[in-house]
């Protein structure tokens, strides 16, 4: 499809339908019932608004109905969408309303991931937007009978040079018999006259999330709703072998013992598995569970430890491997070199552990299923509950409810085809409700890896050749039976596009299996990369006696585009054109020099305090943390403050920036200090917050100042590139403190040694 | 029969007396501020008062409020204007929100007791509550404003232009 068939397609066919479709399956079920929680997210469209285009419908009140089609999980998505359209639409922003979008492929992509709603929205919108200022501007000058050009919109009224006013809302029938122009001919506003867009203002749901109405899965309440809860077996691909159904009912409360089907072929987003547990209410359904005896059959993934496969990778990485990148003869250089640096690095599985397990309502009818549930990507819940409950994907409903956190855990939507299946089997509508336990056990985890790398420095102490291996289980295992080998979307997040300027490099990748199901995590393999590569030139600057700053800006060198064509390597740059989202070490650059103003780099640290920096770019969007951290002889670690320079190009809302940018550098400390999750015999080890540790508040430094570079390049992505180099940051920052270099996460005990 | 008082309004409870708190709350009254995140009182998101006092709905046996006052989020303020909800709007704190009412029922729990609590003070009472999103510096800021708000103290007395204008 064209940039403007969807423009015109989509205008003409929602002119024809108005308001019929998607107007009504949000209320009539649950609305009525429903506790005030409700109204707030789940806002139901007027029945009696008028669709302008895809994205926005006009109300006879004067109010504006904005869709979101991208999944609310704490980004503010649903503000930002809002402030473009409302922008470029010239409307009072009171008056406007976010309906939040159904799971429906006329919206294109919903996958609410890879930090990409803004800079795959933001051109269409604004288009959206002032294509609605345009019909209101030349619907006024019709009914005046004037030139379009007397006549400006502005702030829901359209005002003729006259002086002579028309409300946004007495113009609507006018305003849809004016057809806009092609999106290339329509007009946008200049940055200078942006109102909202570029602005710091408060977003849309706060006020319902301080004050406990704002609806996220669990709170979609159904009288009738039954609760599931459900064993799942430990080991991925394992069955049940028996279980006490009559012990489990006899439980007060619950109603029925369920066994679920078990997954065929590779996992995708099939349920694990496993038994449910149907009850009145949760509490039931809990204690019903633990009442069933269940024993397993483990299957093939039941010898997974992941000492072992520690082990196993990190021989992986210190062999040869398939060949990625390379230039000029590293192997040549680096075995001839009086001064070599070789480090090995190591992280975990980790765990997204959103703060709102996974949690989803179903209900079943002969011909079609409606879904609540707090999901990423609605499209693949339509997909994976229909091919769940036997039914074409068009007659699942999924409505997206507030996500209390996702970090990836909830674009993989197994727990809304357990609820549509059960809904199914009872007939009943149910809700699925993971206990944190299921959470950490029954995961998609991040990738478990290893990184090797080996460099030649010269007698100034610049790196000569460059050897990096990586290696670690790839998400393809998650859609692929056996895949084991790191797709190359995997290698393009901070391995294929590394940016380091040298006469000899070579990448390579290794193979490593699967025993557990893979997923993505909040900005997904950068998190292992940054940690190895922004370690290791941290490790390099050591040895060579230089300022690491000084040395991370002459290792990246001077100011250019990354070309690695000549390399016979080719990175995907985050689906982003690289003419359009070049990769230009000037901006990487630049960020490194600004966060290093802003932490007073190179002041004089008091015994056992130290700063680190880190810089890498991710996501189109660059991003240099500094972090200060004390280390007391007792190897007690407090990190006391981080500074982060971000460069995301144009930016939409600049305090969500600041705010997901200090709240991905607080998840960045997971990588850190959480315990990893670990597995023997193929379970996962932890269980809840006591031994799967993430980052509390006496962990996370009480200030980390954020400056957004200000910028009108393209929009970039905001929500995960703080994230991977806050590990390196603060291990470096803990090696200039104490001297102790942490090479493998978590960090545990290493400083107590 | 268990008797107590859920945000001013009387209740009785006479299932399972072992159903924690937090259940019965969200299952049985439709109460859905209280959030679950645990279920072992590790992370704070269902905080509740208990007779003013910040408790773990999540681990709390109904048996045990027989006679006690409950209060949820829902019923903090009359217009969600208690002045930490307002601090929390003031600072922009949220992100997905799903911790931020069991954060603010402990926040405000802190300053009914301690209304100018120090910095570390704020560290040690809060520590109890995990945000994912990583919200903690803001937070901090929040309380710091709101007991500023509660007491008419404006801190330490002097203007600290750091603190001033957009979040930092």
């Amino acid at each position: 499809m064209s940039e403007n068939t969807y423009f015109d397609m989509n205008r003409r066919s929602f002119l024809k339908s108005t308001a019929a479709a998607g107007a009504l399956v949000l209320g009539t079920y649950f609305i009525g019932s429903a506790p005030r929680a409700m109204a707030g997210v789940l806002a139901k469209p007027a029945e009696n608004a008028k669709r302008a285009n895809l994205f926005i419908a006009l109300r006879p009140d004067g109010m504006v109905e904005v869709t979101c089609h991208r999944s609310e999980m704490g980004q503010q998505i649903r503000t930002a969408i809002a402030q473009i359209v409302a922008d470029e639409m010239e409307a009072s922003w009171e008056k406007v309303i976010v309906i939040q979008g159904k799971g429906d492929p006329k919206y294109g992509d919903q996958n609410t991931d890879g930090s990409r709603s803004i800079r795959f929205n933001m051109q269409r919108l604004r288009e959206m937007g002032a294509s609605v200022r345009y019909m209101m501007q030349h619907a006024a000058a019709k009914r005046w009978g004037v030139e379009p050009n007397t006549c400006v919109a502005a702030q829901h009224v359209v005002t003729h040079t006259s002086g002579k006013t028309l409300a946004y809302k007495d113009l609507i029938d006018d305003a849809l018999t004016i057809t806009p122009p092609e999106a290339d001919k329509l007009k946008l506003k200049d940055r200078k006259e942006w109102r909202y867009i570029n602005t710091g203002m408060a977003h849309i749901d706060l006020q319902d999330i301080v004050t406990g109405k704002a609806t996220f899965a669990a709170d979609v309440r159904e009288p009738k709703a039954l609760v599931a809860i459900i064993e799942r077996p430990p080991v991925v691909g394992g069955k049940v072998k028996s279980f006490n159904a009559e012990k489990a009912k006899a439980v007060k409360g619950v109603v029925d013992v369920i066994e679920m089907p078990a997954p065929k072929g590779a996992p995708q987003f099939q349920p694990k598995g496993g038994i449910a547990i149907i009850a009145n209410n949760t509490w039931a359904a809990w204690q019903g569970r633990k009442a069933l005896e269940v024993t397993w059959d483990d299957g093939a993934n039941g010898d997974y430890n992941s000492e072992s496969f520690k082990a196993q990778l990190l021989n992986t990485v210190n062999a040869p491997q398939a060949l990625v990148r390379e230039k000029g003869d590293a192997l040549s250089v680096l075995e001839e070199a009086s001064d070599k640096l070789v480090a090995d690095y190591y992280v975990p599985h980790l765990a997204q552990a959103p703060m709102e397990p996974p949690c989803a309502t179903a209900m079943y009818y002969k011909d079609r299923v409606d879904v609540w549930a707090a999901t990423q990507n609605p499209q693949a819940d339509m997909e994976t509950v229909g091919a769940m409950v036997g039914m074409d994907k068009e007659k699942i409903n999924v409505h997206v409810t507030m996500l209390g956190g996702a970090f990836g855990r909830k674009s993989k939507p197994d727990f809304s085809a357990e609820a549509a299946y059960l809904s199914m089997k009872t007939g009943k509508p149910i809700r699925v409700q993971w206990t944190r336990e299921d959470d950490i056990q029954h995961g998609f985890y991040h990738a478990v890896s290893a990184q090797h790398v080996e460099a030649a420095l010269d007698e100034n102490g610049k790196i000569d050749a460059y050897l990096h291996r990586t290696a670690f289980s790839p998400i393809a295992s998650t859609f692929q039976e056996g895949a084991n080998a790191p797709f190359s979307f995997e290698l393009d997040l901070g391995f294929t596009d590394n940016p380091i300027l040298t006469p000899n490099m070579k990448l390579e990748r290794g193979e490593a299996p699967a025993k557990a199901r893979i997923g993505w995590m909040r900005s997904v393999s950068n998190i292992f990369h940054a940690f190895a590569v922004q370690s290791f030139i941290n490790e390099a600057a050591h040895k060579a006696g230089k300022d690491s700053k000084e040395y991370l800006l002459e290792v990246i060198g001077p100011d250019r585009i990354l070309d690695v064509t000549e390399q016979k390597a080719e990175y995907n740059n985050y689906w982003g054109d690289k003419s359009v989202y070049p990769l230009d070490t000037g901006r990487l650059r630049n960020v490194i020099e600004k966060v290093s103003d802003m932490a007073g780099w190179g002041r004089e640290m008091p015994k056992g305090r130290g700063l680190g920096i880190a810089a890498h770019r991710s996501f189109l969007t660059y991003v240099a943390t500094v972090v200060e951290v004390e280390v007391s002889a007792a190897g007690d670690l407090n990190v006391i403050k981080s500074w982060v320079a971000i460069d995301a190009g144009t930016v939409v809302n600049t305090d969500t920036v600041k705010n997901q940018t200090q709240g991905g550098s607080v998840y960045g400390i997971t990588t850190a200090i959480s315990d990893g999750i670990t597995f023997d015999k193929g379970r996962v080890q932890q269980s809840n917050f006591h031994n799967y540790r993430v980052p509390r508040m006496s962990d996370s430094p009480l200030d980390v100042e954020v400056e957004i570079v200000e910028s009108d390049a393209p929009p970039a992505g905001v929500g995960e590139p703080a994230t991977p180099v806050y590990a390196p940051a603060l291990c470096n920052a803990i090696f200039a403190a104490c001297g102790k270099r942490i090479r493998q996460l978590p960090i545990g005990n290493q400083l107590k040694a | 029969m268990i008797t107590f008082t859920v945000n001013g309004n009387k209740h009785e409870f006479s299932g399972d007396p072992s159903t924690p708190v937090l259940w019965y709350l969200r299952d049985e009254l439709n109460l859905t501020g209280p959030k679950f995140g645990c279920g072992m009182a590790q992370c704070g998101a269902c905080t509740v008062h208990i007779d003013g006092v910040a408790q773990r709905s999540c681990v709390m046996p109904v048996s045990t409020v027989q006679g006690k006052e409950i209060t949820t989020i829902e019923g903090l303020s009359e217009n969600g204007d208690h002045p930490v909800q307002k601090a929390w709007v003031e600072h922009k704190v949220p992100q997905c929100g799903f911790c931020q009412c069991g954060q603010i029922m402990q926040a405000a729990s802190l300053l009914s007791t301690n209304p100018t609590p120090s910095d570390e003070e704020i560290v040690q009472n809060m520590s109890g509550n995990i945000c994912r999103c990583g919200t903690y510096p803001r937070i901090h800021k929040a309380i710091k404003s709101a007991s500023k708000s509660m007491t008419g103290n404006a801190g330490v007395g002097f203007f600290d232009p750091s603190q001033a204008g957009e979040e930092a």
